[in-house]
């Protein structure tokens, strides 16, 4: 078979077939056309202004690597004058991170970003083995992604920074529309498919420029441009569910490929079918922006969430029932008569709040609208009174072995936040 | 044995793949240049082979699927994409270099 030649220029032998369209490309055209994409995605969405400060999520995983790699080279290629500096979280799984951390610290030495390690210990008063010895290992992948996204947005907070951008992909996205249209969930769906969250009320803004790029050609650019990277498998059970969706989306992506733009596409459309009070998305203003995925379902959960590509399926019914248990016991472990410190956090949490709603939205059967808030335990924005971390929190906290119980998880955050604020500099490797 | 009944290939397997291989990437191969019937080998022949031979791990099905690759997990044949090459139909020649890499793992 003679090689095929690359349908741009034609000249080169081609190695890349592209999912979306079948077209062959060389090397070279390949990385061209990829780049272009995601900066007209940049463009045509107004993602940034001159002199924005942008924190880039980074796992050292690809779809961050790469995130990192492309926005300094087009930030360079087209002025965008943005300041740019990587934001990685360490969750305390022990022996997890040290490579990825290891790699992402390379990765600021070779694009010559600032970087800022933020863990969960200092962030929660709690590393995630901490969380898996008090909850076990199964479920606890939720806990890492809520607290994740929160971590971002807080890290980024530290350093004054109003915009995080993370490494979602198509694939992520498509299946986070998937998850969202089998659950029956038009809210979140809708939200989901927005390239930011957040708007001009919320602290810190979050979006992926790699809404459109599927996860293939992340992992070829990767591959082709010798980008370092790193990956690992999640030490702790994935969440089923999303596992499930993953499957369904790659299985689709190998009979017809154009199928996961389809998905995302769709899903964008079903977006638009969606009112505005049910969403909490506002259309008029001049760029569609969405309310806070905070609330830790609305995306992967990258690191933990993208590893967990290799269950087989069929345990979706059985998975969409734990989660209503687990959400429903969630709600049910904050036991209001019981304090379980004398904090004033927890005080004021009973005179303002009183019984936690559950977590999800309660009827499938009709909408529930959303509207946007803050957390009144955190001050996050929330869709919900209360904020998932901090619900987690709670139940976590009720948990912790009597020795430790004495920590007020606010006074511990605000004073762990202090000390970061005065003892952090950017950290360049 | 000459050298006529084996072809020596380069196998390299990243993305967390090379978790299932003994945790390394690179595997200098030397395999048979027919298969059972006397066919030239293909890439289809190696994945079998890969999976019998020289899998450490038990879990089969994160490498392959209803006999097939997983899908998720990219194969390049010499840098190229293998929709490009025929896939699994692919006769391996001396000295190919055979990559799998998998999309599924951590972002
Ligand atoms: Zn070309
Ligand atoms: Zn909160």
């Amino acid at each position: 078979m003679a090689p095929a030649l690359c349908a741009n220029c034609k000249t080169s032998r081609a190695l890349i077939i592209r999912p979306k369209n079948h077209q062959k490309l060389c090397k070279e055209c390949f990385i061209a056309v990829f780049e272009a994409e995601i900066h007209h995605t940049i463009i045509t969405t107004s993602l940034f202004s001159p002199g924005d400060k942008i924190a880039i999520g980074a796992s050292g995983g690809k779809d961050s690597t790469v995130l990192a790699s492309v926005l300094k080279t087009l930030n360079e290629r087209h002025n965008y004058g943005l300041e740019l500096v990587l934001l990685s979280i360490d969750e305390g799984i022990k022996g997890y991170r040290d490579d990825s951390l290891e790699t992402v610290k390379r990765n600021a030495v070779q694009y010559d970003m600032p970087l800022k390690i933020v863990g969960y210990d200092e962030l929660y008063g709690w590393t995630m083995d901490q969380v898996v010895e008090v909850i076990g290992k199964k479920g606890n992948c939720t806990y890492c992604g809520v607290f994740r996204r929160q971590a971002l947005d807080r890290g980024a907070k530290m350093l004054g920074i109003k915009h995080v951008v993370t490494g979602h992909n198509a694939d992520d996205v498509a299946e986070t529309i998937l998850m969202n249209l089998l659950r029956g969930d038009l809210p979140r769906l809708a939200r989901s498919t927005s390239i930011v969250t957040g708007d001009a009320t919320s602290d810190v803004r979050r979006s992926k420029p790699l809404k459109y790029a599927y996860e293939k050609e992340i992992v070829l650019y990767a591959h082709h441009k010798k980008l370092d990277y790193f990956t690992t498998e999640c030490l702790y059970s994935p969440e089923a569910f999303r596992g499930s969706a993953r499957s369904l989306i790659k299985n689709l992506e190998r009979v017809r490929p154009s199928a996961i733009l389809d998905v995302v596409r769709s899903g964008e459309d079903m977006a638009k079918l969606v009112p505005e009070e049910v969403t909490g998305i506002s259309q008029c203003k001049s760029q569609k922006v969405s309310l806070s995925s905070a609330d830790g379902e609305d995306e992967g959960a990258g690191g933990c969430g993208s590893a967990n590509g290799r269950s087989s399926g069929g345990e979706m019914a059985a998975m969409e029932k734990k989660l209503q248990q687990d959400e429903t016991a969630s709600s049910r472990e904050i036991d209001m008569s019981n304090p379980i410190a004398s904090g004033q956090n927890h005080d004021r949490l009973i005179k303002k709040t009183g019984p936690i709603k559950p977590v999800r939205i309660e009827s499938s059967k009709k909408l529930v609208g959303q509207t946007l808030g803050t957390c009144k335990t955190c001050g996050y924005m929330s869709s919900q009174e209360i904020c998932k971390a901090c619900t987690l929190l709670e139940g976590l906290n009720k948990n912790r072995p009597k020795m430790e119980i004495e920590i007020d998880v606010e006074e511990e955050e605000s004073s762990t936040l202090r000390r970061r604020m005065e003892g952090v500099a950017l950290a360049a490797g | 044995m000459s050298s006529e009944n084996t072809i020596p290939i380069l196998v390299e397997f990243t993305g967390g793949l090379e978790m299932l291989f003994g945790d390394e990437r690179k595997h200098k191969l030397s395999i048979p240049s027919k298969d059972e019937q006397g066919n030239a080998v293909n890439i289809g022949w190696l994945v079998k082979y890969l999976c019998d031979k020289v899998m450490k791990d038990s879990r089969k099905e994160m490498f392959v699927l209803d006999g097939h690759v997983r899908p998720g997990i990219l194969v390049l044949i010499n840098d190229a994409d293998w929709e490009l090459e025929g896939e699994a139909s692919y006769a391996l020649l001396p000295n190919d270099n055979i990559l799998f890499v998998s999309t599924l793992h951590g972002g």
